[in-house]
């Protein structure tokens, strides 16, 4: 392969007005808990920060479906200081946790914010923390919080300070407009990365989320891409004759697994992005794609008909022989590993639909997860506990969540018409990293 | 969808291209010969006065409503590659008329419904066009005439979640 071509990408812009996403929870599990999320006392003069730090770590708990979040004008009492609280104001409403904070002026648009998490029938602290901010990370924090409070209370990380990829589209063939876009996990502060009037395919985020692989069109045949998020640069990895698809970064974030057809007929390949080696990994006459890298990155998990119909098989990723996974079904496909390794979420056919499986690799069975008819895409929150996938509504494609025991279902729709599909939910990153 | 170097071709080059075709052998000379009624001189829009002498097509076949290569879309059965029945003739004709026409280039897009994953309906597209491509091979089509691409599900011909619109969608293009 010839030297990779690095080029800036023009169409870098920011799109607010049209895409962007709304969530809301249409069945939420028996038993959430709890919580009440105290608006954060400002500090200072003048108007304040201009997010509502509160609000944003409330939507985030009430989104998850884990949390019953106890609105504000129910409130008998908002303090800002656990000095202030009185457990008895929370115990009588029948709150078992309560988050109070602050926001101070810390320095020219510069924050520090407050917090402390108490069990109300114990009346204990259970966590305390100060987080120095600025009035454009104020919802980013907001999501840190969130995502403290979630792993105190339920023991497992949160994902709420988390992006999300996804290609919308809009009109109709011949004059369309399609766009790969990342917005924050809530679906605030969605950005256009790429616009093109040619189909956009398949991004895939790297390990250290600073990167998407992508497929577009644009030259009227597929090649996949690398693509800077934040600086727009990127560079062309593979437009061989046939087909370039399907890239999935290694879990080293040093190598892209792809499917490419230049030898015939679809077949999984690994290419070193240093060296730019490329490795074929399945040699068959069968449409072999969708690649899948294993967490610990010594197994891939593909698509294949090679037996007749579509079902996930694995091979390593350094090569060799190839095993079945799926078995129940005539339709398995689009496999992703949960990121403990223990399951593989993938699209299955029921009846005449296109439902999310989860695959347990423990009991060997496979759980249906979504009610759609046409859903597709699944990928996990990096915490394991969500996946966000494609669906169809009333003709438009849409997005969903589903957390991973079945309960809780979120509905993710576009505001301003057009179809939103292909998510991918972004690792977590270093940013995400708690300071303590 | 441009059309490369071809313009005209006699009356022989037509039938050439055509001649593997039971279905249609000596029809399009026929009706084209018929004449349409020219009644209404004023303007149909449609620009085929003229130009014809006994009953022969002057223009490019691939323009011509009577010929099998005037058809450009192969439809397919669900999760299904092979050319079927009724459109062997389709591609046969496309075919025979690349054979008679060694400057012309297709492309042939493949295309899938929406049902399923989408990269794997990228293959599914692929594997059309492919069974598409091979036919012609056989027939003596030269391979850089052909040149093939899937869309699998990104480029549907119609919208909608039902058996009519997938229908439609399942298909093959043939673009010169």
């Amino acid at each position: 392969m010839k030297q990779f071509l690095a080029f800036l990408l023009i169409g870098v812009m920011q799109s607010q007005a049209w895409g962007a996403l709304t969530i809301e929870i249409t069945e939420g599990a028996a038993g959430a808990l709890p919580i009440a999320v105290v608006p954060f006392a400002f500090q200072g003069g003048g108007s304040g920060p201009g997010e509502d730090v509160a609000q944003v770590i409330s939507d985030d708990l009430a989104r998850s479906g884990r949390f019953k979040v106890l609105p504000r004008e129910d409130m008998l009492a908002r303090p800002s200081n656990g000095s202030d609280v009185v457990f008895r104001d929370w115990k009588v409403l029948g709150m078992e946790n309560l988050l109070v904070g602050s926001v101070q002026p810390n320095g020219t648009g510069a924050y520090l914010i407050r917090f402390q998490l108490f069990d109300v029938f114990k009346g204990a602290q259970l966590a305390a923390f100060s987080i120095p901010t600025t009035e454009r990370d104020l919802r980013i924090t907001a999501h840190r919080i969130a995502d403290i409070v979630f792993e105190k209370l339920t023991g497992q990380r949160g994902a709420f300070a988390t992006r999300i990829a996804y290609v919308t589209a809009m009109g109709v063939a011949g004059a369309q407009q399609v766009a790969l876009k990342i917005a924050d996990a809530d679906g605030y502060n969605a950005q256009t990365i790429v616009n093109s009037a040619d189909p956009l395919m398949s991004p895939s985020w790297s390990p250290d989320g600073r990167k998407l692989a992508y497929v577009s069109f644009e030259r009227g045949k597929p090649a996949i891409y690398v693509q800077e998020v934040f600086t727009g640069v990127r560079y062309k990895v593979a437009a061989y004759p046939g087909i370039n698809g399907a890239p999935a970064w290694s879990p080293d974030g040093r190598r892209l697994a792809l499917t490419l057809s230049k030898d015939g007929n679809p077949d999984i390949y690994v290419l070193d992005l240093n060296t730019k080696v490329l490795q074929r990994l399945t040699d068959h006459y069968a449409i072999d794609t969708e690649p899948a890298w294993s967490p610990d990155g010594r197994a891939i998990a593909f698509t294949s008909d090679r037996g007749g119909k579509p079902q996930i098989y694995e091979v390593q990723s350094t090569g060799g022989r190839v095993r079945r996974l799926t078995f129940e079904g005539t339709y398995n496909a689009r496999a992703s590993y949960s990121p403990d390794g223990k399951s593989l979420a993938l699209v299955t056919r029921v009846g005449a639909d296109y439902r999310i499986g989860l695959l347990n690799f423990n009991t060997g069975s496979l759980s249906i997860l979504s009610r759609g008819h046409l859903d597709e895409s699944p990928s996990f929150a990096p915490n394991g506990g969500v996946i966000i996938y494609a669906t169809k509504s009333s003709g438009k494609g849409e997005l969903a969540a589903v957390s991973v025991d079945g309960r809780v279902h979120q509905r993710l729709a576009l505001q301003g018409g057009g179809d939103i599909r292909e998510p991918v939910w972004s690792p977590y990153t270093d940013s995400n990293r708690r300071d303590k | 969808m441009k059309l490369k170097k071809v313009s005209m071709f006699p009356l022989l080059m037509l039938m050439l291209a055509i001649g593997g075709c039971s279905s249609m052998s000596g029809s399009s000379g026929k009706q084209d010969g018929g004449g349409a009624p020219v009644s209404d001189a004023g303007m149909a829009g449609a620009a085929t006065a003229g130009a014809r002498e006994g009953g022969s097509w002057n223009g490019n076949p691939l323009d011509d409503p009577n010929s099998l290569v005037s058809t450009r879309i192969i439809y397919f059965d669900y999760d299904s590659a092979s050319v079927r029945e009724d459109y062997r003739d389709v591609v046969i004709a496309h075919g025979a008329y690349l054979v008679a026409n060694p400057t012309v280039v297709v492309t042939v897009e493949g295309h899938a419904d929406e049902r399923g994953s989408r990269e794997y309906n990228i293959g599914l597209g692929e594997r059309r066009a492919d069974s598409v491509r091979r036919l012609m091979l056989s027939q003596g089509v030269a391979e850089h005439q052909i040149t093939t691409v899937s869309f699998g599900e990104e480029r549907p011909l119609v919208a909608g979640s039902d058996e009519a619109a997938w229908a439609q969608n399942r298909r093959v293009e043939l673009l010169y």
